[in-house]
């Protein structure tokens, strides 16, 4: 028996290969650098990001398929590979002030970080369900240890068994889907066979693609934390490390819908009356329910994981429309919510001090005078979150709804408004108490470190400036979309 | 190549605030002086509008256009008519009267409190230079943050938070519903001629089916409505006038609420002609009963700023009742009556300011025979309050003459529902008079009350002025507006007759 390797050029994995590289690299220097000396881990880590990010880029316009048609290279998932950088070095960056309130500031935790970014772009670039399947697998591990880093704290313990066991489960669901699948379309799991052969099928193997269609939803749903799959989710990002949550809301949520969306496109698309109609009323109970339940929160990480799910269901109403601009939107909004909601996690982390003892949302009181620039920087993150122009979260919002409106689902874009407009309340709710109320206590001094000065500098700036220059993003994102067929 | 005054005005006082970001924070004198001085300077910018307008033609003048986000169809552009020239000039004569009234009431945050000044100017600027869809709508909602600031962070301390936040929550339901609107109606266009765009202009001339125009005229109507505001949403205005600071009363009734009456010319009536004229007695129906609520409302009341605040319901009646009858005096009579309420009411709320500065209180009760210590402020209160309730030779009786002309023509009941209201008008002004000024002094504190000061005096200087002026000779004004109404009235005339029935509007049924 001869075993043919099929040829393949590793330049089309580079930024792969150089985040692996990176992360083994960190790993090593920690375990042979002596105890007690202060590693240059995030440093490392942040060249490793950068040198991917340029591989990114001078693979950008390249199409193709590579390593035996199990990996695209399109600009599609490269879009993502710089979500997930900017994602990644955003929480590099906002995390050894953090990590080191709690002694944790190990090797580790960035090797892990780097490999969760691996994970997400194999599950962004996947062409072939197995692929897609070993980049969640590579991502969520990764990040169900993120979530348990702090030990000590049996609140961490909760989030990262919850996450685990959950997460476990929701895999599970994935595999099985891919099961029948297999099945249903006479043994293949390449994406770019799938239509044609679930096309071809014929009747007797419908209801076996519907239930993976089913287990599918669930399996993603579970990931980007749709309702009814969103209850790990609070609790889960209130336990986890300040940054891991911050990490997670952004990454793992995009890398979920990269997927979601590349798979629903390519190999649905003959289904789509079936699961549009489900994704409709999953966007609507998703929007809904965490828009509504985050009014009740106290706790400011609470309240943001609430409105991530509020905004997972935006991003579904994006899939339902689909069309040329609702792929768009999709991307043009993951990348603003990556800005919006890691600037706000940024100032939670410094509002948060000593180890979180600043957590409750009446902690933000009179913050705003205190400390303005970290009042207007909450503020803005506040207002672009809630899509208040002139921020990249409005440019997103009316992206969102504009697909919805030109796909014909009115409305779906009313209901979505009007949760825009409950999510005023909350959000402006921060507002007012960062400078309508007096401040229960001197609010003392915030460590100001130059890593997570940057990071709400590129956060604001970028929130703001891609908010009112829209039209490169949105002509790269047009761009991107161009490889799904009737695009 | 022509000076772009407009984009001056609406980014001049970007600019302005990052000059004041640099100054000390604890020198309120130069804070306020800086403000003022670029508020000045803004409106020193706005007066070539006033001189170089052309007021032959109806066309949009001043016209700047630039592509913004051309693969959309959106682009930065502005411009110019009879509709909105005076409500430009408007909003700047009052900045700089605004800031000179800050003087002694504002004292803790002085700098924010003028950065948000700004920032609220260049918004509103923006709202009435906008002729893109997409544009308009960003200024219409940025607007908000800063005038949400200004009472919640200002305000009279017991309610201010709940104020403002019922100030951004209803107006921001409204406008959310016309983005959804916005949206229809772009797609619409898009698929009618080929070409996307949020050119308003362009979108005038297109043909839009019944059905659609009556859900896209409520969409637009509801968010302008609530601005007006109407009377069924009116609900946000007293507690927004009450709590916020004079300042902030005096924007909010003479310029944000002017938005909303713009809106409907600019955008409601224009864009869906045929609902427009479906939607008259609706419309006029709920202007009336604002004409004569607000009026009855506004006797009751106890508190000086709560009168005056609900009287605004009453006066913004009186506008809407004219933009609905589509006819020339009744439109022209509302643009002018736009004016007249930001200058009178307006003045009025900055005349409460002032008793307020010295009694800190605002209660009617309180007062009494304030005429002997303050015979300059009884002089100038009079004149403001018999403009505001239309005496002729004063600004009020030209727009509410006109108005009720304009009503006699298009419905002889409604005209005749309105005039009452400006009998009610006299009541409430006269009696709230006679209670604050007339009569012995009661309390004993306010024996000693000091008059106007040069400074305050220097605030109303102008605005009595254009008081006079515009009740003596209100062709001045008139004459700006003419051709755009009469191009306007031409537009609607083009639309009117289709008759249909609500269940064909439900169904989508073509008329």
């Amino acid at each position: 028996m001869t075993l043919t390797i099929p040829s393949f050029t590793l330049s089309n994995i580079g930024p792969w290969l150089t985040l692996t590289g990176a992360a083994i690299l960190i790993l090593l220097v920690d375990a042979l650098s002596p105890k007690g000396r202060k590693a240059y881990f995030p440093q490392l880590a942040l060249l490793g990001l950068a040198v991917a990010l340029l591989q990114t880029f001078c693979l950008w316009n390249k199409r193709g398929l590579d390593f035996a048609r199990m990996v695209y290279i399109d600009n599609f998932a490269l879009f993502f590979y710089a979500v997930f950088i900017l994602g990644t070095a955003l929480t590099v960056l906002m995390s050894r002030h953090y990590l080191e309130d709690y002694g944790k500031d190990l090797g580790e935790y960035y090797a892990l970080l780097l490999f969760a970014t691996l994970g997400m772009m194999l599950m962004a670039a996947g062409a072939h369900l197995i692929m897609i399947f070993l980049g969640l697998e590579v991502m969520s591990i990764a990040v169900y240890v993120l979530a348990g880093l702090l030990r000590e704290d049996p609140k961490s313990n909760e989030a990262a068994l919850k996450y685990l066991v959950l997460g476990a489960f929701s895999s599970a669901f994935l595999l099985f889907g891919m099961a029948m699948l297999y099945g249903a379309a006479g043994g293949t799991l390449y994406l770019d066979d799938l239509a044609s052969r679930l096309a071809a099928g014929g009747a007797l193997t419908q209801p076996l693609t519907l239930l993976a269609l089913a287990l599918f939803i669930v399996g993603f749903g579970f990931k980007v934390a749709s309702v009814p799959f969103h209850m790990w989710t609070p609790d889960v990002y209130e336990g986890a490390p300040t940054s891991v949550t911050a990490f997670m809301a952004v990454g793992v949520k995009a890398a979920a819908f990269a997927a979601f969306a590349r798979i629903f496109f390519l190999a649905f698309p003959a289904f789509k009356v079936d699961w549009v109609m489900v994704l409709w009323v999953l966007a609507v109970a998703t929007m809904t329910l965490g828009n509504v339940v985050a009014i009740a929160q106290t706790n400011i990480k609470r309240m943001l994981a609430y409105s991530s799910i509020a905004h997972a269901g935006y991003l579904l109403v994006a899939l339902v429309a689909m069309n040329q601009l609702g792929a768009v939107s999709l991307l043009y909004y993951l990348l603003a919510y990556t800005l919006m909601n890691l600037g706000a996690f940024g100032v939670v982390i410094l509002v948060g001090r000593k180890k979180d003892s600043y957590l409750s949302i009446y902690d933000y009181s009179g913050l705003g005078f205190q400390h303005p620039a970290l009042g207007a920087a909450m503020a803005l993150f506040m207002f672009a979150l809630a899509g208040i122009p002139p921020t990249a979260g409005f440019v997103g919002k009316f992206y969102i709804f504009s697909a919805a409106v030109q796909a014909g689902y009115i409305w779906l874009a009313i209901i979505g408004v009007m949760n825009s407009l409950v999510s005023v309340f909350y959000y402006l709710r921060i507002t007012v108490l960062m400078y309508m109320k007096p401040a229960e206590a001197d609010l003392g001094p915030v460590a100001f470190t130059p890593a997570l000065t940057t990071v709400l500098l590129v956060t604001a700036v970028g929130v703001l400036l891609i908010g009112i220059f829209p039209g490169f993003l949105y002509n790269a994102a047009v761009n991107s979309v161009k490889i799904f067929p009737g695009l | 190549m022509q000076l772009p005054i407009l984009s001056i005005l609406v980014f001049f006082p970007l600019m302005g605030i990052v000059l004041l970001c640099f100054l000390d924070r604890k020198n309120h004198k130069v804070l306020k002086g800086v403000t003022f001085g670029l508020s000045l300077l803004e409106f020193l910018f706005s007066l070539p509008l006033w001189f170089r307008f052309d007021s032959h033609t109806p066309a949009m003048q001043f016209v700047e256009r630039y592509p913004w986000f051309p693969s959309y169809g959106i682009s930065y552009y502005v411009g110019v008519d009879g509709f909105s020239l005076l409500l430009i000039l408007l909003t700047t004569l009052l900045t700089p009267i605004c800031v000179l009234a800050t003087w002694e009431d504002i004292q803790h945050r002085v700098k924010e409190f003028m950065i948000c000044l700004l920032a609220l100017m260049s918004g509103m600027l923006g709202v009435f230079v906008a002729l893109d869809l997409f544009l308009f709508y960003v200024f219409w909602e940025v607007m908000l943050i800063p005038m949400y600031l200004l009472i919640g962070v200002w305000g009279n301390p017991a309610r201010r938070i709940y104020a403002a936040i019922k100030f951004f929550l209803f107006t921001m339901f409204g406008s959310l519903l016309m983005l959804v609107a916005i949206l229809v109606l772009y797609f619409h266009y898009g698929q009618a001629t080929g070409t996307y765009t949020f050119d308003l202009l362009k979108m005038y001339g297109v043909a839009i089916p019944f059905h659609m125009q009556f859900w896209m005229f409520l969409a637009f109507g509801l968010a302008f409505a609530i601005k007006v505001p109407m009377f069924p949403f009116h609900t946000w205005l007293p507690d927004a006038h009450t709590e916020a600071p004079t300042v902030g009363s005096v924007i909010l009734a003479a310029v944000l609420l002017k938005m909303g009456t713009y809106g409907f010319l600019r955008f409601n009536m224009p864009l869906f002609p045929q609902a427009a004229w479906y939607f008259v007695p609706l419309f006029s129906v709920l202007a009336l009963i604002g004409i004569v609520y607000g009026a009855l409302v506004s006797m009751m009341q106890k508190d000086l700023k709560r009168l005056i605040a609900f009287s605004s319901v009453s006066h913004l009646g009186f506008v809407m009742l004219g933009l609905f009858t589509f006819t020339m005096p009744g439109v022209q009579g509302g643009i002018i009556q736009m004016i007249n309420h930001g200058l009178s009411t307006g003045a009025l709320f900055l005349i409460v300011g002032m008793v307020y500065e010295r009694r800190h209180t605002r209660m009617i009760a309180d007062f009494g025979g304030l005429s002997t210590p303050m015979p300059i402020f009884a002089a100038i209160f009079m004149v403001v309050s018999l403009s505001s309730i239309g005496l002729p030779g004063l600004n009020g009786f030209v727009g509410e003459f006109l108005i009720l002309l304009g009503a006699f023509k298009a419905n002889m009941i409604y005209s005749t529902i309105a005039a009452t209201g400006v009998i009610f008008a006299a009541c409430y002004m006269l009696w709230m008079f006679q209670r604050v000024m007339f009569g012995e002094v009661t309390h004993e504190k306010n024996r000693n009350l000091k008059d106007l000061s040069l400074r305050e005096i220097a605030i109303f200087a102008p605005l009595l002025l254009f008081i006079v002026w515009i009740g003596v000779y209100p062709n001045t004004f008139l004459h700006k507006t003419k051709a755009t109404t009469e191009n306007f009235l031409a537009m609607m005339d083009k639309a009117k007759g289709t008759k249909v029935s609500l269940s064909q509007a439900f169904k989508g049924e073509a008329p």
